[in-house]
This record gives C-alpha cells, structure tokens and sequence, in this order.
C-alpha cells in the first residue's frame, strides 16, 4: 500500500505525521519527495548508505550540422531554445526534457546529453528504509527528480510518501498512483483554505483521502464542519500540545518518547487499509 | 531601418507596453517611411521564457532596434545573441518613440533591466509564489 501525506498549507505537519507513521508501523518505506527542501531525515537521524545522481535528458546542437532554420525552437513550448541565422542559444532551466526538439530537427544536428538536478538519498533507520531527493541549488523543476525517488518504491512494503507543500505539478507527481492521501490541517482560516484546494485536486485525481487534524485546539471549528458537510473522515487529532512542540523542536518523533503515539499511528495505519481495502 | 516598439493596440498611436515578453503588441516600424506591421504577441501568455519567444518574432523581421520599457535578463540574451540593439525606458505613443529615436534622442541599453518573470504581474515572488 502506498500513503501519501500532503497538505495544501506549508507547515501543519506533514513531514511530522509522515515519519511518526513510519516509525510506528513496521516494514515499510519512507520517501521524502519534498526534493526542494528534504527534511524527513532531520528527524529520523537516518544512517546514511549511498547517494544516486539524477541527470535529465536536454539538446546539444552541432554547430557544424544546425542550419538556423529554427525549427526546433518552433517546436519547444517552453521556449528553451532561441535560433538566429548565426547563434543558437539554450536555455536549460526552461528544458522539460520532452526530447521533441531532436525529432523537429530536419538535419539531425541534434542530441540529447545530461545535465545533473540533484541527488537521490539512501539510509536506514532499524528495518525503515529512507529515500530523499535534494534537488541541486538554483534547480527549478523538480518534477523528474521526484519521479526518480518514486521509481525507489519496492513491492510488499507499507510505502509512506512525504509530499511537498501545495497543489501544483511537484504535488501532483507525488500523490499520483498511491492508494490513499492523508490530508494534514490545522483549524484555522488558512488551513482549511489550503485544505480545500487540495481536496479538488484529490477529487479530480480519484485518490481516496482523509484528513489529519494537527494542533487541535487552536483555532475555530471550520474545518470541522467542513469535513462534516463533505463527509470527509478525519483520521486523527494531535492536539496543540507543550510536549509534542518540544520534542519537535528538539528533532525527536514524538511517538518514540510518547508510546501512546506509537498506538495511535498503528490504529492510523490500519483504519487507512481498511479504507482502501473497502 | 526596422525598428520594434513594444504596444499596448496595434497602432502607431497606441501607448508603449513597458513590458517587453508579455507586450500585447509587437509593432515593427520602417524609422524612414513610417510604414508599420502589428505583430499580436503570441508569447504574452506563455508559461515561460516568454522574452525568448518574443525576440524569436522580432529576430525573425530582422529587426535591428528594440524600444521598450524593460527587458529581462534570458530576452536580453536572447536579443543580443540576434545582434538586436535595446533601448528601454520608453514611454508615450510608438510613433513618438519612433521619431525620438530619429533625432537621436536615445541612449541605448547594455545591460537588463529587469529580473525573470517582471512582466507576470503582481504576485509577489518567493517559495509561494512559485510552489502554489
């Protein structure tokens, strides 16, 4: 089974449910899609094991072929490529690595080389495998090497998938083929906001979600009430609470200095197959 | 010589468009006869690299002056590298623009003048902005 946990808001508690999660129930995977800024590992201390580069595909042109008929930069919607009757220019933080210039090229002058975005990120923490992508500074798409961390998940295990923050294509990417979301939220204005978008995206997507409540307490009843009228199951309550705040700010899971977590995650976990199983 | 002011209609009376990728039109001027041809800019609602589609129009009229507001740093590559000269700042109607420039009245650019994505309207940049 795979969970992914998203929010539309940054900061209710994604990466903290996700790895709480992992922690609680065994055999399973934890893979940080968050490529922008990877965190899940901040808090797992994970040991560390080997780091795989990820390259996209993007144009090179010969010079000695290229004619300047310019049809490759007609063909490219994303505006990379800039012909003049003497000077090509190439733009690769626009590239979408589609390969489509190569085949619009009527001379062949056209081949695809790599050009590294970032890194994906192996490590264990006892039986929990880590996978994380950090995308290289100044990268901008970090679709392909999400792809790539995903491309990791290995059959028979309970695959628990941190997302990043939102609802554009780095999210969609995600969420995409997992057998269930959990929504994280916090009860306020801007939470079920954010909560509501990502509800539309979900419905459009077909994937079967439920939300967590974070920092219960705070806030008003809104979000409540809106799961209510859209009859959507909220899943669990971590209440705003001094204890959990600390171990956070220490670096510290809380489910592994408060065992009743560890419960509370397990009963999560299951209540979510019997979900996906129904 | 053909020159290119960025416009707001597709008149030699219409306003400048500061902006040069996202610019409604893209007015091509003979600077002696003052014949004229208004070019609908189809990068106005690209995705990205809007400033490169745009002087991909204006390289392809052969088009030696740009006069516009401003001009990001991949259009300013992009005009360079087809050997187009940029004046930027301008503003008031495309045929003042067109007869300043005929009394030698402008300096001309060496540099962008704007940051990536300053035509794309008000959104703030920022992790928000981009990740949303």
């Amino acid at each position: 089974m795979i969970v992914a946990v998203a929010s539309g808001k940054g900061g209710t508690g994604k990466t903290s449910v996700a790895v709480n999660m992992a922690l609680s129930v065994g055999n399973d995977q934890l893979l940080d899609c968050d490529v922008e800024e990877p965190n899940a590992h901040l808090l797992l201390n994970p040991k560390m094991h080997s780091t795989e580069q990820v390259y996209v595909l993007v144009p090179h042109i010969n010079e000695e072929l290229c004619s300047h008929c310019g049809e490759c930069a007609k063909f490219c919607q994303y505006n990379a490529l800039f012909v003049s009757p003497d000077k090509n220019l190439f733009f690769p933080e626009l590239c979408h690595s589609c390969g489509g210039c190569t085949l619009a090229c009527p001379r062949q002058a056209i081949t695809e080389e790599k050009r590294r975005i970032g890194a994906l990120k192996f490590g264990t923490v006892g039986d929990l495998k880590l996978v994380y992508g950090e995308l290289d500074v100044g990268e901008i798409m970090s679709v392909p090497l999400i792809r790539a961390v995903k491309n990791q998940i290995q059959d028979n295990t309970n695959v628990i998938i941190d997302a990043p923050v939102g609802t554009s294509c780095p999210v969609i990417e995600t969420v995409r083929q997992s057998d269930f979301c959990l929504l994280v939220t916090e009860p306020t204005p801007f939470g079920l906001h954010d909560l509501k978008i990502t509800v539309e995206v979900l419905r459009k997507m077909s994937i079967p979600f439920g939300v967590v409540v974070n920092r219960a307490g705070i806030g008003d009843d809104k979000v409540y009430q809106y799961c209510k009228e859209e009859k959507i199951p909220i899943l669990m309550e971590i209440p705003y609470q001094r204890r959990i705040a600390e171990l956070y700010s220490k670096g510290i899971p809380f489910s592994l200095e408060m065992p009743e977590w560890k419960e509370k995650f397990q009963a999560l976990y299951s209540e979510i197959k019997r979900l996906v199983e129904e | 010589m053909k020159i290119c002011v960025t416009a707001t209609a597709n008149s030699l009376d219409a306003q400048i468009d500061p902006r040069f990728g996202r610019c409604s039109y893209l007015i091509i001027v003979d600077s002696e006869t003052m014949q004229f041809e208004a070019i609908p800019n189809m990068a106005a609602g690209a995705t990205g690299g809007a400033g490169i589609q745009a002087a991909q129009t204006i390289a392809k009229k052969d088009v030696k002056l740009l006069i516009t507001g401003n001009v990001g740093p991949n259009a300013f590559g992009a005009l360079s590298a087809a050997g187009i000269e940029i004046v930027t700042g301008a503003f008031g109607t495309v045929r003042e623009a067109v007869e300043k420039f005929n009394r030698g009245e402008f300096a001309k650019t060496g540099s962008p003048t704007v940051d990536s994505h300053f035509g794309m309207g008000g959104k703030g940049g920022g992790r928000g902005a981009w990740r949303r």
